[in-house]
This record gives C-alpha cells, sequence and structure tokens, in this order.
C-alpha cells in the first residue's frame, strides 16, 4: 500500500491505496465520484477526462499515485451543489448535447480544457479536431460541436475561469 | 452549424411538437446518473471471466486449484459446476422455420462453456473474488487445457468447413426464402436489362459508450435474485432468465436496468454474464458485479450485419424495376444469439421493396454458424442490410441505364396507399417524391455540377449519392409477429397513476437509454391532460415497478409505448370524468375535458384537475356502489401494423486522388416519421443514426482473421467515427400521419443508420465512376480503386 494526498473538488484527500491503483478508480470506488466514467481500456473514448491541476487528463490511464499532491476537478466539482451551473454544462443541456450522457461528464470536462487553451471563440473545425481523444456513440457529435462552441461563448465574461 | 429546422429556437412549451429541454440531463451534466457501474451493494464482490483464446477448441481440463487458494478468492466455477446446478441454456426467442418446413438448428448455449468454446471470447471459467484486481489475479492463473479445432470466421465459407454443433450439418442454421421465385426469374429473363451485384454488409461492434454491467444479488430470506444490468428490456431478461435458464421463477427474480448508457440493440440481448453473476451471487452469498472491459466487450457483446449477398435487379424498357432476386448468407456467429434469427429474415427481406413499386420479389437467405461472436440485431436489424441491397441496386441501374438517379427513383416510387409489397408489407402511409424533392432542394443538387467543377480545378473528385430508404418500425401487431415465428408478443404496457394532489406518475414497459423518454412521454401526458410538465413522472426499468413491458428497440417507443400511455390517457379521462360529473351533479355525458378543467357542457359550472383527481380519492361525493375510489388506470396496447417511416438522405462527398481519403462535405437528411414529439430530441437521433451510417461506411469493421482471432478487437484497432469524421448534418422533415396508432407516430431511431451507408457508398462510387467499393471505404480502399480506374489522374 502507499500513501496519496490530493484535492477532490476542493477538498483535501487523503488515503493508503493498492499502487496500482487508477486515479478513476480513486474517484469512483474511495470517494464515490461515480460522474467520471470508464468507457475504454486504451485511452480512446474520453469517458474518463477529469482536471489534474487545472489540465485535461484521462483518469483511466493516470495512477492516482501520479496525482500525488495534486488537485483535481470532476464533473461533480463544476458547479456548487446550490449553485448555478458552470456554462458549459449549461450548452449541452440547451444545444441537446448528449443523449445517452455516459459520454458526457467527460466531454464537458474536455471542453471546458478546449477554451482554456482555444479561447472563447471556438470554430466548428478547431472544435471537432480537438473533439479527437472523445468519443460519443449517440449524437453523432453534431450538438455537441454546438454545444461547446456556445459554452464557450458563454464562460466568456462570465467568473467561470476556463 | 446550422440546421434547416429551428427545433432548438422554441422551448417555452410543453405539448406535444415543442422541442422542451430534456429533463433527464440534469442530472447527467452533473455527473449524477445512476449507471449500473455506479450501484455499489454492500458486501459487493467482483467477478471477472476466463474466455476462450481459441476460436474453437474442445475444453480437457480446466485447473482453478492455484487460482482457488490465491489471496481473496471466494469461488472459481466452471461449466460443470454450472451443468451440475442445472442452469439452462440461453435460448434464441424467435423461430424460423427453413425452405423445406424444417426448423432452426439451435445450438445449446450454456453459459459457461464445458465441453467446448466455439469462439474466441466464449466464458470458461468465472473467478470471483473480493476486489477486482484479485479476480484478475486469479483469472490470470487458471490454467485451461485445450484441443484445438479448425475454425471459420468467413460465412461465405461456412458451409464448407469444419462442423461447429452436433445439430446443424455445413453449419447452416436455416435455408429460408420469402416472395415468388418462379415469377421473379420471369421478369428477370425478360427484362431489357438486369443489374446485378456482389455486396459485403460489413460486421460491425455497436459499442455503446456505457460497456455492459451486471450485479446478482441473491436473498436467502426470500429465496429471491436482483438483477442490475445494461438492458433495453428488462421485463424480457427476466422473463428468459426465469422461464428458460430456470434460474427462479419470475416473481422471486426482479431486474432493475437503471440509466443505461446507449443500447443500439447490443443491450436487447440476454448474455451469459447476467445469468452468472445471478448463479455465483447464491453460490457465494454475496452480490457479485461484473463490469466489461471496452476490448472484453469487443468478444463479448453481440455483433451486427455480416452479410454475403448476390442480388439482381430486373428493368423494363421504360426504366421501371420489374423485379429484384437476392440470396444472402447471414453469419450468426457462434450461437443463436436472442433475437438472431429473425434479423436477417423478417426483418430483412421484407423490407426490400424499399420506396418501390416492384412487381415480384424473391429472396433466399442461409444462416449460419461461424466461429465468431453471436451476432444480433444492431441499429436497424436487418433494414440497413435491406436499403443497402436496394439502394446499391438502384444507383448502379441508373448508371447502367444511362439515367439520372433521381428519375429512376421517382419513376419507381410507390405512389398511393395502402400499398401491399410482394413481401409481406402493407405500407400505411408515406410520401416519397415529397422527401426526395425536399432533400434535393436543401442538398442543391442542382448546384452539384459547378461544385464539381470547383473541386476538379483543385484536383479533387466530387460524389453525390442519394438514399431513400424505407423502415419497418414499432413492431408490431402480436399475432402477426407470432405467426412469423416470434416467441412473444410485441405489445406494450403503461400505468398511469394519478395521485390525490394531481400530480401523475406513469409506468411504462419501454426503457430510455438515450432516448429522453422522461421528457417527451410526459409531453404527452402533460398535453393531454393539461397539466404543468414538472408534475408529471416517468417510471421505467424495474420489474418490481412496471408489471410487464417489451423494452425499447426498433423505434417502438413511441408508436407502440406511447400508444399504450394514449390508451390509459383514455381510460383515465373516462373515470374522471365520472368524479367530475358526480362533484357538479351532472351527467356523465354531459361533462367536457380541455386544458385541465371538467365543464359541464353549455354551462359555467366546471372544476379543475386537482379537484377532481383529490375528490378520486376522498370519495365523499359517490358511494362505493357508484363508483370506485382512486384513479389509476392501465393498458396494453397492441399495434394493428408495423409503422414505415421513410425518408431520402444525400450525401456529398470530396476525395483527394492522391490519398483516398474521403471527406463527407455535406449531408442532406430528409425524414417522415409521421407526428413528432419532439423535434430537438427527433433531430438528435437522426444525427446519431447518420453517424452510425458513416461509420459502417467509411470507418468501421470487425475483422477476424483465419484463425478466428478478432485482430480488431479494442478502440485502437476499430476505427470508431469521431467528430473530425462527420459534418454539420441539415435536417429536415416532410410529414404524413401514420394511420396505424392513435398518436400517428412511426419513429426515428434507426432512420439514419439504415440511410446513410448506401448514400456515402453512390456518393463514392459516383465521384470515382466504378460500379461499387467495398465498406468501409477506407483511404486504402478508394486509393486502390482510383488507382484502378485512373480517374483521379483524369481529375488532376
Amino acid at each position: 500500500m502507499a500513501a496519496v494526498s490530493l484535492t477532490v473538488n476542493g477538498k483535501a484527500v487523503t488515503a493508503d491505496v493498492d499502487p496500482r491503483t487508477l486515479l478513476v478508480q480513486f474517484l469512483r470506488e474511495n470517494l464515490r465520484l461515480t460522474g467520471t466514467h470508464v468507457g475504454c481500456d486504451t485511452t480512446q473514448c474520453g469517458a474518463c477526462v477529469v482536471h489534474l491541476n487545472g489540465v485535461s487528463t484521462k483518469s483511466c490511464t493516470t495512477l492516482v499515485l501520479q496525482a500525488d499532491g495534486g488537485t483535481v476537478t470532476t464533473i461533480e466539482g463544476l458547479a456548487a451543489p446550490d449553485g448555478p451551473l458552470h456554462p458549459m454544462q449549461e450548452a449541452f443541456r440547451e444545444n441537446h448535447g448528449l443523449q445517452c450522457g455516459f459520454c458526457t461528464p467527460g466531454m464537458v470536462m474536455t471542453a471546458i480544457d478546449m477554451v482554456r487553451r482555444k479561447g472563447y471563440d471556438l470554430d466548428e473545425q478547431t472544435i471537432r479536431h480537438e473533439l479527437d481523444g472523445n468519443l460519443c456513440r449517440c449524437t453523432g457529435y453534431h450538438n455537441i460541436v454546438k454545444a461547446i462552441a456556445a459554452g464557450a461563448k458563454a464562460m466568456k465574461g462570465t467568473s467561470q475561469a476556463a | 452549424m446550422s440546421s434547416t429546422s429551428s427545433s432548438l429556437q422554441s422551448g417555452t412549451v410543453t405539448g406535444i411538437g415543442a422541442a422542451v429541454r430534456r429533463r433527464e440531463d440534469f442530472r447527467f451534466i452533473t455527473g449524477k446518473g445512476q449507471y449500473t457501474d455506479d450501484i455499489s451493494r454492500p458486501g459487493e464482490t467482483r467477478a471477472v471471466f476466463v474466455r476462450s483464446p481459441h476460436a474453437h477448441a474442445r475444453i480437457k481440463r480446466v485447473d482453478t486449484q492455484t487460482a482457488s487458494a490465491m489471496p481473496g478468492v471466494l469461488a472459481v466455477l466452471t461449466g460443470a459446476d454450472l451443468a451440475g446446478d442445472k442452469i439452462g441454456n440461453l435460448i434464441c426467442g424467435w423461430m424460423i422455420h427453413s425452405k423445406d418446413g424444417s426448423p432452426m438448428k439451435m445450438a445449446p448455449h450454456p453459459a459457461i462453456a464445458a465441453e467446448k468454446a466455439c469462439y474466441v471470447g466464449d466464458p470458461v471459467a468465472v473467478v470471483v473474488a473480493e476486489t477486482l484486481a484479485q479476480a484478475r489475479d486469479a483469472a490470470e492463473a487458471i490454467r485451461v487445457d485445450y484441443d484445438v479445432l479448425p475454425a471459420v470466421t468467413d460465412p461465405a465459407k461456412a458451409q464448407a468447413s469444419a462442423q461447429i454443433h452436433d445439430v446443424a450439418p455445413g453449419n447452416t442454421i436455416y435455408q429460408w426464402h420469402l416472395g415468388e421465385a418462379q415469377a421473379v426469374d420471369a421478369a428477370i429473363k425478360s427484362a431489357k436489362h438486369v443489374t446485378r451485384l456482389n455486396l459485403v454488409n460489413n460486421r460491425l461492434v455497436p459499442n455503446a459508450m456505457e460497456p455492459r454491467v451486471a450485479i446478482g444479488e441473491y436473498d436467502r430470506g426470500n429465496e429471491s435474485f436482483t438483477l442490475w444490468n445494461t438492458s433495453q428490456n428488462p421485463h424480457v431478461a427476466r422473463l428468459v432468465i426465469a422461464a428458460f435458464v430456470g434460474m427462479a421463477p419470475e416473481h422471486k427474480l426482479r431486474v432493475i436496468a437503471p440509466d443505461v448508457g446507449g443500447g443500439f440493440g447490443s443491450k436487447i440481448f440476454i448474455y451469459p454474464e447476467e445469468v452468472v453473476c445471478l448463479w455465483a451471487s447464491k453460490r457465494v452469498g454475496r452480490p457479485v458485479k461484473w463490469t466489461c472491459d471496452r476490448s472484453e466487450a469487443f468478444l463479448a457483446d453481440a455483433h451486427g450485419r455480416d452479410h454475403v449477398t448476390h442480388a439482381e435487379m430486373a428493368f423494363g424498357d421504360d426504366g421501371r424495376i420489374t423485379a429484384l432476386k437476392v440470396k444472402t448468407i447471414a453469419n450468426l456467429g457462434a450461437y443463436m444469439s436472442t433475437f438472431s434469427s429473425s434479423v436477417p429474415t423478417y426483418l430483412y427481406a421484407t423490407l426490400l421493396s424499399g420506396q418501390y413499386d416492384i412487381p415480384a420479389i424473391y429472396c433466399e437467405v442461409d444462416a449460419v454458424y461461424t466461429n465468431t461472436v453471436p451476432v444480433d440485431a444492431y441499429r436497424g436489424a436487418g433494414r440497413p442490410e435491406a436499403t443497402f441491397v436496394v439502394e446499391r441496386l438502384v444507383e448502379v441501374g441508373a448508371r447502367e441505364l444511362g439515367m439520372d438517379p433521381g428519375e429512376l427513383r421517382k419513376k419507381n416510387f410507390i405512389k398511393s396507399f395502402p400499398h401491399q409489397t410482394p413481401v409481406i408489407m402493407n405500407y400505411d402511409a408515406g410520401d416519397y417524391l415529397a422527401s426526395l424533392k425536399k432533400a434535393m432542394e436543401i442538398a442543391d443538387v442542382k448546384g452539384f455540377p459547378r461544385r464539381k467543377r470547383d473541386s476538379a480545378r483543385l484536383g479533387k473528385l466530387r460524389g453525390l449519392g442519394y438514399s431513400t430508404y424505407i423502415e419497418a418500425c414499432g413492431i408490431a401487431p402480436s399475432q402477426a409477429v407470432g405467426s412469423l415465428g416470434a416467441g412473444v408478443g410485441l405489445w406494450e404496457s403503461a400505468e398511469v397513476r394519478v395521485n390525490p394532489t394531481g400530480s401523475v406518475e406513469v409506468l411504462t414497459g419501454s426503457h430510455s437509454h438515450g432516448q429522453g423518454h422522461e421528457t417527451t412521454f410526459a409531453q404527452l401526458v402533460s398535453e393531454r391532460l393539461g397539466i404543468p410538465i414538472e408534475t408529471v413522472s416517468i417510471v421505467h426499468g424495474d420489474t418490481d415497478k412496471v408489471q410487464f413491458g417489451m423494452g425499447t428497440y426498433g423505434s417502438r417507443s413511441g408508436a407502440v409505448g406511447m400508444s399504450a400511455i394514449v390508451k390509459a390517457l383514455d381510460k383515465v379521462e373516462a373515470k374522471a370524468k365520472k368524479v367530475a360529473a358526480f362533484m357538479m351533479e351532472a351527467a356523465e355525458d354531459d361533462i367536457e375535458f380541455k386544458d385541465g378543467r371538467f365543464t359541464v357542457a353549455g354551462t359555467d359550472k366546471s372544476v379543475g384537475w386537482g379537484e377532481v383527481t383529490l375528490n378520486a380519492y376522498v370519495a365523499h361525493k359517490f358511494t362505493g356502489a357508484q363508483l370506485e375510489p382512486g384513479l389509476k388506470e392501465g393498458a396494453f396496447y397492441d399495434p394493428t401494423n408495423f409503422t414505415f417511416p421513410a425518408g431520402c438522405h444525400i450525401c456529398e462527398v470530396e476525395i483527394d486522388p492522391d490519398t483516398g481519403h474521403v471527406e463527407i462535405v455535406g449531408w442532406t437528411a430528409v425524414d417522415d416519421f409521421g407526428t413528432v414529439i419532439n423535434p430537438m430530441i427527433v433531430e438528435g437521433q437522426v444525427h446519431g443514426g447518420i453517424a452510425q451510417g458513416v461509420g459502417q461506411a467509411l470507418l468501421e469493421r470487425a475483422v477476424y482473421n483465419t484463425d478466428g482471432q478478432l485482430v480488431s478487437g479494442s478502440f485502437m484497432d476499430y476505427s470508431m467515427p469521431r467528430a473530425e469524421n462527420l459534418p454539420s448534418l441539415k435536417v429536415g422533415t416532410t410529414t404524413t400521419r401514420c394511420p396505424s396508432n392513435p398518436l400517428g407516430m412511426k419513429g426515428c431511431g434507426e432512420a439514419g443508420a439504415i440511410a446513410a451507408p448506401p448514400a456515402v457508398i453512390n456518393a463514392i462510387t459516383d465521384a470515382l465512376g466504378t460500379e461499387d467499393i467495398a465498406m468501409p471505404a477506407t483511404p486504402q480502399a478508394v486509393w486502390a480503386a482510383i488507382r484502378k480506374t485512373g480517374v483521379g489522374r483524369k481529375a488532376a
């Protein structure tokens, strides 16, 4: 076993873990943060994307020990329990950017990171290219692309940091 | 990112036809969905399966000794243990008879193979341990001795290969046919022209983003089981596991399918892992959970398609289609999955008339066993395969006859309804010309020659392809499907429970796994009862709550599931009127119900919905002899016919002749789905279907090597459509009301997946000037075709 300490959604967490524990396992099983999903085992689908130290990270391919001392934000940490949704969450709902919802947390986390890196005015080509690491089987991406463009615009001028 | 309709602009009203934002979305966008893997039961253990690495092998010995002694291991179970406990086999629930009248050859399908493994991935043992890591470690320590046998994976070679099951000589499950062979042969003989094609409908892996999960839990005190699973039809799972597998009587088995992350057909079926988790939970006395890895899913989830076809279409002098003859070999894999037998027969050959008035059709289908994962329904299920045959033949026929493909279609369209085809179906309504015309306008077909010239100037090839498809949805009258071999009825149930305060719970036998029923079903109830949508809840997916239901597939939840709700609402309204009549001391026949108020006709006397519902329960205005208290009604709705959604998709591609890369530069879809409840959700269904169809046409193929290894067994190897593979989609509708159900709905779930593959291939072959190209039309295949024809050099 190995000791690990990190901050998840603003809360300090310390645990003894099997060294092979993946970050996604730690989030889902130890912390019961089940919004982060596992859709594949080859780092292809992006259902597991979280932010590690502010950068989008596939938590299925990250050992929790690699996150030691770090700060993790999951889909559950984007909005306060009694507060408004993050503009990107709101944009996915408003633009019907989800159907079964399984890929959605990863899509939203990827989209927010996309805004951080590429700015608030995202054209369709950029969004489609940047979604290379996220798979959706339901939507044909059409409304996800619309949602991300709208969400990025909405993030501009709000207090929500990208 | 434009859309031809403005569905996303509205959203203020909540009735039928409004683009209501989905009520289920909040939990999904905040990470609060409850998928099966998110459920953790007290005392839960984890299961890992040991799967055969060989496509065909006799199991000599399974050595579990080392594994059994490893840390955390609670049980190591084999096929012999399963047989010892008298756990029954999995079954295929649709009987097909061969031409000679003999029944299909259904081989025994144990949940864990005991004597022989028949495909790579066939379970041979299961480990149950305290943790997933311990179960994995122990699974690796199990030694299985195999005698490897010759394997076959290619359906075209199956009938001449080593026999897999004793019951099926020549690996042939059935040799089925439909239609009039003599009439077709005569028409082909006297035809002015016959177009002939050899077509392969490529094998696909459904790949819903949520991998399958099962949790079995045995309650010794009640002698009852609970199964949480990723299912599109929990009641059917309960029925099969109770009645055929014999796990427990139906009333002692509860099946719960909570939030399910996509299905596309692959979660209809009853799988070995579900049976094993239930059985193992009784053996170890604790809940047993199995979560499928993605790479495991490639070997464990039913695949789709996999047809090899020769087809001939006969034309008369004027370009009229006079006959269609089709011979298909359908690969059903190593065992017959739950509904596999129906897919290449009654869900396939019955749609071979397409949108066309074809006087004579004959189809022969040989279904074969191979040493591959079982094949069953995948989005469209038989209808994409039929549409691919018809739409490829029509397109190639037009080119061979020197006719415009749009004009040839128009000439042959069915123009009056009802229309009886030669292959069972009776089309009830449609306007195929309208959808073609509208699609041609939106796609600016007139401007295509100019765009083609512009592409040529840049050294690119440009092509345009049509697909005017039809499908049969909302399956279907139970009596009709029963006569065709279905082992189940295909009605749907609904129960409307009205609370004293007027809020409503609707229990439906349909299941939502992305379709948004919690929104669309509530829209119907809200409009019908004139009450706010917030006061309506939709309950589904739990056999302890919903009495029975047939689940969701084949776009049946609107046409059949919502029709059942309509029927139950009719009864609720009738009873509520009785209550209102007592309240207002009026005759029941004088009560009118509109916008949530009950009015005595011709007076200003009225009472509201909430007053009536409360009175139904306090029962102060009537005696028990006059009226039963309460307000709760149920209904079973059996359809009168299939529904027939149809439409026209137009695909425009630009091809780089130097690389063979195909870019879809335009996509227009005009579909006729009848009544639309929520246009935003319907457009989303169309988008997703198109993406899966484009995936089949350009990217996806399950590849087996000759040893029976699945070469494309992960997302690293199997090319899933990504955002960059798809264009922005233009989606429109035309509407003819479906006369066969009360809401006039036809269904929209499969349309895109059915329409898209021939549209893409027609566009590519148009650009290349070739007769055919195999799916998936990868850059390599397209580049090779260009080199063969030399068309690229001409363009450049």
